[in-house]
């Protein structure tokens, strides 16, 4: 199992053919209380880089870009009663979707947990 | 994720920013100013913490403006400043002070704002993304009645919440005696202060303005207080949202009339038609005339049905697929006391009943708003 990150702050957990994705805790805290979050239909073929899911705070509203190709494969309804679990766990519990990785090779272009904190320090 | 970097031109910076970076303020570009959006506890425990019991708020970005009368008759600066907007200033007695807008030409609205009746001058508190259009407004019209003084050396900020009187008579003990709307000169810890039992997010509270080389004591001092906790600017914006408190920019603007924005309770009889001083203020053909006949469009409150929070911008429909919109959200966000999402914007007065039922688009879905009463969070000022 390996964790990727994003330029934008995501992180994507890999298993097999399968990428279970979400933001980031330093993300989360960038965001501020979330207040609900919009969830991608399951079946949904996703381009990368194409907004997939909505993150909204008190304050305002994020996009979440799918950080690679794929169909949906499952959505966590549980954030769309408690979407203030991204804040309290935003790399376990309140992960966002699962894809079906389309193409592994553009998991290459995405950062290790070393990169990602260095990006972020 | 998108995130936002802005590169901010240079900001100024109120009498309070150390104390804001102290105390783990996030800051942001607002009005030209560096100001905190939000502290370590965010928002909305920021906000929940106002309405249970004291916020704190720096708004010294805004405008403190004295009118002093030439004549030294203070009806004279009251009817000098009634040329340029729809209130009967006249009759502001010492020691209050009432809501105001300045109006144009086409009834719309230059900038809303405080005027507070202290005795032998008005005091004047403007937007802070308009003051410097609102003193020139000023010299150019009030010229001759009146001179003119932009406050640059005081800091302003807001003590709000159902412990706010509390906590302010620790360091004035007549606060507790003023009510809603009352204004004046205070000694607060020792310093000449100008205090006022008013604020912005329909809670009971102050607001003092404090000469700025004494403001990070005074602020310290009443947050030297369980009680008292800083708010910022994200806290700030989601109380006046929930008390149905229009924001300058926003919900009213040049295009905007006041009785489009539904503020006609602050139009004075005096000032309508048939009273003593009718009319004689910038747009008062159009404005007088809607008073009478009602505007063809309505700033309402709106409740959306689900959980997705409708902002600003967002179009408004009759139905769920018609191509033309019939008016849009002005602002809109999530509401922590009401646990819920809430909004306003304008409606042809066709739709503005409240519990009509409109759409808005969001992300290319038409989720269902209700019209709703407003202040959506009752208004707990103390008369």
């Amino acid at each position: 199992m390996t964790v990727l990150y994003t330029t934008d702050h995501e992180w994507l957990r890999i298993e097999g053919d399968t990428a279970t994705i979400g933001i980031t805790d330093h993300a989360q805290s960038q965001l501020g209380d979330v207040v609900f979050v919009e969830l991608p239909k399951v079946g949904r073929q996703l381009k990368k880089a194409e907004p997939a899911a909505v993150v909204e705070s008190v304050k305002a509203a994020s996009d979440v870009y799918a950080p690679i190709t794929g169909e949906v494969l499952e959505v966590n309804d549980t954030l769309s009663s408690e979407p203030a679990l991204i804040n309290s766990d935003a790399a376990g519990k309140a992960w966002i979707f699962k894809l079906k990785i389309a193409d592994k090779s553009e998991l290459g272009g995405l950062m290790n947990e070393a990169a990602y904190k260095a990006h972020t320090a | 994720m998108a995130t936002h970097v802005s590169e901010a031109p240079t900001l100024r910076k109120t009498p309070l920013h150390a104390l804001h970076l102290a105390r783990g303020g996030k800051m942001v570009p607002f009005a030209g100013y560096d100001m905190p959006v939000q502290y370590a506890a965010g928002v909305l425990k920021e906000h929940l913490h106002t309405r249970a019991a004291a916020g704190l708020f720096d708004v010294s970005h805004m405008g403190q403006i004295a009118l002093r009368p030439k004549s030294g008759k203070i009806e004279d600066a009251a009817l000098a400043l009634e040329r340029l907007m729809p209130q009967d200033v006249v009759a502001i007695a010492p020691g209050r002070q009432r809501y105001a807008q300045f109006t144009n030409a086409a009834g719309g609205l230059l900038d809303d704002l405080m005027v507070a009746n202290f005795g032998d001058h008005l005091f004047l508190v403007v937007n802070g993304a308009c003051k410097a259009a609102d003193e020139a407004h000023l010299r150019k019209h009030l010229a001759d009645a009146c001179s003119i003084d932009m406050l640059t050396d005081r800091a302003l900020v807001a003590l709000q919440g159902p412990k706010a009187a509390s906590a302010l008579a620790r360091i004035c003990p007549e606060a507790p005696a003023m009510k809603f709307m009352d204004a004046g000169p205070q000694q607060v810890d020792g310093i000449s202060c100008f205090v006022s039992r008013s604020g912005y997010t329909g809670e009971d509270g102050f607001e003092i303005s404090i000469p700025a080389a004494r403001a990070e004591a005074v602020v310290s001092r009443l947050l030297d207080n369980p009680d008292v906790m800083p708010i910022g600017l994200g806290a700030r914006d989601s109380l006046r949202l929930e008390a149905g408190l229009c924001l300058y920019g926003h919900d009213i603007d040049t295009t905007t009339t006041p009785v489009e924005a539904a503020l006609e309770w602050s139009v004075q009889k005096s000032r309508r038609s048939g009273g003593a001083r009718a009319g004689g203020f910038p747009g008062a053909d159009v404005i007088l005339s809607q008073l009478e006949q009602g505007a063809s469009r309505r700033l309402i409150g709106l409740l959306p049905e689900g959980r997705a929070p409708v902002r600003e911008g967002a179009q408004l429909f009759a139905d769920t697929n018609s191509a033309d919109p019939i008016g849009a959200v002005t602002s809109g966000g999530f509401g922590p006391s009401l646990n819920a999402p809430v909004a306003m914007g304008y409606l042809p007065a066709s739709h503005a009943a409240v519990g009509s039922l409109v759409f808005a688009d969001v992300r290319g879905q038409r989720l269902p708003l209700r019209v709703s009463a407003m202040p959506f969070v009752p208004h707990n000022y103390k008369r």
